[in-house]
């Protein structure tokens, strides 16, 4: 991604603040400016905890690096790597990736929380984007 | 609402069509249609033309301009519709509330993608787009990424085996033999898919469908101009679309589409049909699971049940209701653009009789096309 595309998402992706939905209650990550279940606008930050469960999860294995391409990721992925859908303590869900695992500890319903990674490697342009993902909650 | 009726229907040969440009296979399938039609290309009267993304694959927008200048309709209101994978079965939606509506009485329906021009690597990213970017592309998750968390889910609820899933590709290949538009010929077995290359467990190669170059377009005409031009006119009795959160893990169910239970009523509602009084589908089987979500959400087979209903053969030709006769995205291949308009085209092959050895003695036929992991659905009922 650009700079400030980056930039502007450095909230919600080093420290995982979502929203507060003050009329509802209801919570969401990422960010949303309008509720998803009542239509309130006076959305407030809430920062969430980084612990979850796995809801289900692969192992990907397909590359996606291209030394010609702008973005290199397998540096920052280590083919394969394991990808998740995890609910969060508070509700939400997101998608993220599971290291430091092996495939047997790799199971839905496992207890993992939030570490503070790079994610992306933007090749000649030399950005690199840090973000979350998970380790097993032991 | 007018009634509408199907009246041509053109298309190219699926596959990796090195020799062919974006332009050259929609000029094929949109005159042939038009041919097919007994129709002149000045009664084109508006064209709807669905395509993921002329940009990413060869760097071309304005498609809206370029695909009738090319097929020689002069001058003609043209729209391009983008839904992603859904994109062609969204046009042929938007051409239908146009003629339906009173509009106009001849609109030409086109869907096309040119894959093969870029890398693997720059399809796969160009797929991706199809998901939410920022948060679920950028965190690792691939296209086939995505279904296989479903995949791997339902396996996990329901007990589905990674045979049952590889029945579905065996079934759509067998199929596929018998068209001779289909970009595989090729008979393989549940051995073969178990055997073939991981791509994101527990899919593997041949649980995905192929990288096609392709175009299909179809000419709908209102009941009266149907009527004159036409001696076996296909009709459309419903027509539904529905979207849904683009990124899957904001769904609360992450094994329903809800997009397609909800599109698949409108259309059932309004042909005053049930589930259980279609004769056959086309459904959006980009992997094996997605048919397998496919037939649940549209009311073919009880949720979670359908592993087993596919392994026991009853969606094949022949079957209680036979499913992709054409050989599917799986096996017909998957040119993005044109998926959701070659799905219209088997349908009123099934219905006019012209499917050859593939027929399934249909009276109606169902289609179902999908865009992303299930952000856009749309369903159309066809009958003859
Ligand atoms: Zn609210």
């Amino acid at each position: 991604m650009a700079v400030p595309k980056i930039w502007r998402k450095i909230p919600e992706y080093y420290n995982l603040i979502g929203k507060l939905c003050p009329e509802c209650n209801a919570k969401f990550f990422p960010k949303r400016t309008v509720c998803k279940n009542c239509g309130c606008t006076r959305m407030q930050d809430y920062k969430f905890e980084g612990k979850g469960k796995i809801v289900t999860y692969t192992i990907i294995r397909t590359s996606m690096s291209d030394p010609e391409q702008e973005i290199n990721e397998q540096a920052a992925r280590n083919i394969p790597y394991a990808l998740a859908i995890i609910k969060l303590k508070e509700g939400p869900m997101l998608t993220a990736q599971i290291i430091d695992c092996g495939d047997s500890e790799l199971n839905i319903g496992k207890k993992v929380k939030k570490v503070f990674r790079k994610i992306l490697e933007n090749g000649p342009s030399g950005v690199i984007q840090y973000g979350y993902k998970f380790k097993i909650d032991k | 609402m007018r009634k509408v009726a199907v009246i041509g229907i053109g298309m190219t040969k699926f596959g990796q069509l090195w020799k062919r440009d974006l332009t050259s296979l929609s000029v094929e399938a949109g005159v042939n249609a038009v041919r097919d039609a007994g129709i002149h290309q000045k009664d084109v009267e508006v064209l709807y033309g669905g395509t993921m993304s002329g940009g990413l694959f060869i760097n071309q927008e304005h498609l809206g301009s370029m695909l009738p200048d090319y097929m020689g309709f002069k001058n003609i209101p043209s729209v391009r519709v983008e839904a992603a994978c859904a994109s062609g079965g969204l046009a042929l939606r938007q051409a239908y509330i146009d003629i339906a509506s009173g509009m106009h009485d001849i609109a030409v329906v086109g869907g096309v993608e040119k894959m093969t021009d870029i890398g693997t690597y720059s399809i796969t990213k160009a797929l991706a787009t199809a998901a939410d970017t920022v948060n679920e592309s950028n965190f690792g998750a691939t296209f086939p990424g995505l279904y296989a968390l479903m995949a791997k889910l339902h396996m996990h609820k329901y007990k589905t085996t990674e045979e049952q899933l590889a029945s579905v590709a065996v079934k759509n290949h067998l199929n596929a033999l018998d068209n001779p538009n289909a970009q595989f010929h090729k008979k393989i077995s549940i051995q073969d898919v178990m055997d073939s290359a991981k791509i994101a467990d527990p899919l593997k190669l041949l649980d995905a469908s192929p990288i096609t170059d392709g175009a299909a377009a179809i000419v709908l005409a209102s009941e009266k101009k149907a009527k004159k031009l036409s001696d076996t006119p296909v009709w459309i009795k419903g027509s539904g679309h529905a979207t849904d959160t683009i990124s899957l893990h904001d769904r609360d169910d992450l094994l329903t589409l809800s997009a397609t239970v909800s599109a698949a009523k409108q259309a059932y509602l309004q042909a005053r049909l049930q589930p259980k009084n279609i004769d056959m589908a086309e459904v959006h089987d980009c992997f094996t699971i997605a048919e397998l979500l496919a037939i649940e959400d549209l009311g073919f087979v009880k949720k979670g049940k359908s592993g087993k209903f596919t392994e026991e053969g009853y969606t094949k030709i022949g079957g209680k209701i036979p499913i992709n006769p054409s050989g599917g995205l799986k096996a017909k291949g998957h040119p993005i653009g044109a998926s959701g308009v070659a799905q219209a085209i088997e349908a009123v092959l099934q219905l006019r009789g012209d499917a050859g050895k593939r027929s399934t003695n249909s009276e109606n036929a169902l289609t179902h096309n999908v865009g992303g992991s299930g952000g856009t659905s749309v369903v159309h009922i066809f009958e003859r």
